[in-house]
């Protein structure tokens, strides 16, 4: 996953927590002595490890420029400070390099490191999504192999799912792995497939039984995109940036070994991993909910992000933003934000016990994903034609990131099943309509 | 605080449940409005569920009360709101009562507040003057007399005022209609002279009344004279919670019962459950209900924390539940089809009182308004 796809999903997510029960490997239930002795801890940890460029600044701090190279260095120590404590994945078991931590600890951890305006560093496909399946139903092998590349960022990942004649029909995919030897070869296509052209590994669904019934024919692969007989072309996306490509593989060698789970019953690992991916589109970032510790005093909080962006290009009439339409949606997509991060809230207090997300992930998605494009329309409205420049003079850097924003959001609904699709999977797993 | 219910209040929940759908299911309120009953709601029931300690739920020990939070009384809310349950809870025990236990002096207090908790005393606020909501757009007007005030005005949409012991009226001693300063609260015997009531019928079989006003005397200020208004928006915060966490029950209980219709009707030889264009609506509806849930369980959290965000996240919680309170009995008519639309089936009484309930203290883009004005934009 490249940069600009973090940063746009960051965009809508910084408001969300990652809403499901995590840390459910740790059984143990610590005291609330140890697990306040385990907050200080973390925050005297914090503070030594955490580079100021790499959170909010404090009092008489100079921020040092997004992107300048002592930023982006420090970005590279913190992630590397925060992996070697496991703090990337902090829930993750401890021999394989997580953080060990009980819900009660990456709780505390999530709020600590919240309070001093950071975040956890290390967020992509392999933390997000690969990972979480290969802790469920890889074998241990795989698990000692991949895990620990995970947790240190060693590895980019892309993720070969559709294919140009499989979208939402996924299970129809043609891109086939035939077995020679111990090694599996494999020849077709995957499109689509985000920051291929800058990703190292792949974990791929790949048509193993020809003959069998559609779900039965798949498995689920792991190669080196560096492999002889992979060929990446870039497409240009409607926000301009390039960020996701076709692949195309011709005679691919993977080994055998890296096949997860059973042959031909990739289909359930793969549907497994979109959960993941849902909850991830939609919930993706901070963690410990905008309130910190559980006893502090409630404040009056202030929800007018949006209307601060709209302010100077639509100006204020008698107290009020000057125009009443814009002012009404505007104010129904604050409300909504507050009502869905609730809700995540809500639904990882209530399947606290369950393992990992459930189908509300789809809820999850959709909501997050319309949402967002609401927000985008709605502030391209609020700012007029300077949220329609695209590039050069006359246009601030924020006016043209908006531009870039706004396209670039419409994908949101698309990429991880598109909203039809996860609409069906609420009728049909959720309220058990009949197919 | 949790936002999902707590062990407690599931039993809470399921009690009221097993109690308001045996002795008041729909069928209840349908039996009200085809008697014409003069009351619009049954003493009876409503004494049964003092005994409980639901009327006083929220109330301190000395008033009678069983000193619980809106979290709990928000279960009840919500459990009457499925069965569309008739009762002076909204207007005797939370708007009535929290103008009482915010603006009142003891001994008048207790007293009022144990007689409401005993299901004895009933009480209305009587504050519309328009056909929109406008708490403060009051013209009625409080003179003094002696050592006393006297009312003059009009008041219309008094949710049970016809039954109300004593009436708790908005009224102004300075300023024009609009002004907040200026408004105040006075305690009014229903039966005291130059008090005229008379009851409106509505299209959701519920109480409302038109009151009258001419020189009737006040028995008591609640709050102060003329500075009531802090005293009302607090009331009024919490009555539109509760409010809105009937429209929550409400709206769960017919979009239940509308997936179960599309899992049982038949139409070109399958379960209409199968067309996907009904079973997205019914996904949306889902989504929109799970969100509606959360900020309900919010709002009643910060209303017992007594935190500085309630009027904020009461107008959030109002614009999201009249629209899926709206939203989910329009569906359910429509997906029912014909006999949707006959007065036999239970849906038109969800359908109306939605409508009410949308209108009642606001309708979404009023607080949408008032959450926008709130946050200074
Ligand atoms: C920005 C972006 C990044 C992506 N990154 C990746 C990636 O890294 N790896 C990867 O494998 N894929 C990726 N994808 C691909 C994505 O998963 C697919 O585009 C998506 O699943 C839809 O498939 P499709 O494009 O073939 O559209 P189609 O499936 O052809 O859909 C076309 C339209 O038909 C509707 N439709 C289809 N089936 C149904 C149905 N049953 N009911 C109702 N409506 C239906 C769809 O909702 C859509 O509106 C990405 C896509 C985007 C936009």
């Amino acid at each position: 996953m490249r940069s600009t796809d973090l940063d746009n999903r960051h965009y809508y997510c910084h408001y969300l927590q990652w809403p499901t029960a995590v840390g459910h490997f740790s059984k143990e239930v610590r005291s609330m002595e140890s697990l306040e002795s385990f907050r200080q801890e973390v925050r005297s940890w914090l503070e030594e490890n955490c580079p100021a460029s790499q959170r909010l600044p404090r009092d008489g701090e100079t921020p040092l420029p997004w992107g300048s190279p002592q930023a982006v260095e420090d970005a590279k120590l913190w992630l590397e400070r925060c992996a070697n404590k496991g703090f990337t994945c902090p829930s993750w078991p401890a021999e394989y390099g997580g953080g060990g931590l009980s819900n009660e600890q990456e709780k505390v951890l999530r709020q600590e490191v919240a309070a001093v305006g950071t975040q956890l560093p290390g967020m992509s496909f392999g933390t997000h999504m690969l990972g979480p399946v290969l802790l469920e139903l890889g074998n241990e092998e795989q698990k000692r192999r991949f895990i620990p590349d995970i947790i240190h960022n060693r590895l980019t990942w892309a993720q070969g799912y559709s294919e140009p004649g499989a979208g939402s029909d996924l299970a129809g995919l043609q891109t086939r792995a035939e077995r020679v030897g111990d090694e599996y070869v494999i020849n077709g296509s995957k499109i689509w497939t985000t920051g291929a052209n800058n990703a190292d590994w792949m974990f791929c669904l790949v048509r193993t039984d020809p003959d069998a019934p559609k779900h039965d024919g798949i498995s689920f692969i792991l190669f080196d995109l560096k492999s002889p007989g992979v060929t990446i072309s870039p497409i240009e996306l409607i926000s301009g940036a390039s960020e996701f490509c076709q692949v195309f593989f011709e005679d691919v060698r993977a080994k055998a070994e890296n096949l997860i789970g059973e042959k031909n019953k990739g289909w359930a690992i793969a549907k497994r991993l979109l959960q993941y991916e849902r909850t991830m589109i939609s919930g993706m970032g901070g963690g410990g909910g905008p309130r910190g510790g559980a006893k502090r005093k409630r404040v009056a909080k202030r929800y007018r992000s949006m209307a601060d962006m709209a302010l100077p290009y639509v100006g204020e009439k008698d107290g009020k933003l000057a125009d009443f339409a814009l002012r009404d949606q505007l104010t129904q997509t604050e409300m909504d934000t507050i009502c869905l991060t609730l809700t995540t809230k809500r639904v990882g207090e209530e399947v606290k016990a369950q393992k990992g997300p459930g189908h509300t992930a789809s809820m999850f998605k959709w909501y997050a994903t319309e949402l967002n494009k609401r927000r985008q329309e709605i502030l391209t409205t609020a700012l007029g034609t300077q949220a329609l420049g695209w590039e050069g003079e006359g246009f601030q850097a924020h006016e043209l990131a908006h531009t870039r924003g706004w396209l670039r959001s419409k994908g949101n609904s698309i990429e991880g099943g598109t909203s039809e699709v996860q609409m069906n999977v609420i009728a049909k797993r959720v309220l058990g309509l009949p197919d | 605080m949790a936002l999902a219910l707590t062990e407690e209040q599931k039993i809470l929940q399921s009690t009221a449940r097993e109690f308001i759908s045996a002795n008041a299911p729909v069928a209840h309120l349908r039996g009200l409005r085809d008697s014409r009953d003069a009351t619009g709601f049954s003493r009876d029931l409503w004494k049964e569920m003092a005994k409980l300690g639901w009327v006083g739920l929220t109330f301190d020990e000395a008033s009678g009360g069983s000193d619980l939070g809106y979290a709990e009384l928000a279960v009840l809310f919500e459990e009457c709101g499925r069965t569309l349950a008739p009762t002076p809870f909204l207007s005797s025990a939370v708007l009535g009562a929290e103008c009482v236990r915010r603006g009142a002096a003891e001994p008048l207090r207790a007293q009022i507040l144990s007689g409401v908790a005993q299901g004895e005393t009933l009480l209305a606020l009587a504050l519309d003057e328009r056909a929109h909501f406008a708490p403060y757009v009051i013209e009625t007007k409080a003179e003094k007399s002696g050592e006393g005030y006297v009312l003059t005005g009009e008041k219309g949409f008094v949710l049970d005022g016809h039954v109300a012991d004593r009436l708790v009226v908005v009224a102004r001693t300075s300023g024009a209609a609009g002004d907040r300063d200026g408004v105040g609260l006075f305690l009014v015997d229903r039966l005291a002279k130059g008090v005229t009531v008379s009851r409106t019928g509505m299209v959701d079989s519920r109480n409302a009344a038109r009151v009258r006003l001419d020189r009737a005397p006040a028995e008591a200020v609640l709050g102060e004279v003329g500075g009531g208004a802090d005293v009302l928006d607090a009331a009024l915060d919490r009555g539109t919670a509760v409010l809105c966490a009937e429209i929550l029950g409400l709206a769960t209980e017919a979009f239940e019962q509308t997936v179960e219709y599309l899992k049982t009707r038949e139409q070109f030889g399958v379960k209409i459950g199968t067309f996907q264009a009904l079973k997205h609506r019914a996904s949306v509806m889902f989504a929109e209900l799970e969100l509606a849930r959360s900020i309900v369980r919010e709002t009643m959290n910060a209303i017992d924390e007594d935190g500085p965000d309630v009027p904020a996240l009461v107008s959030v919680a109002k614009a999201r539940c009249s629209d899926v309170g709206s939203l989910v009995s329009r569906e359910m008519l429509q997906m029912h089809g014909g006999i949707g639309m006959t007065d036999e089936a239970d849906i038109g009484f969800y359908l109306k009182r939605a409508r009410v309930a949308e209108l009642t203290f606001g309708d979404a883009s009023y607080h949408r308004d008032r959450f926008a004005t709130l946050q200074g934009y």
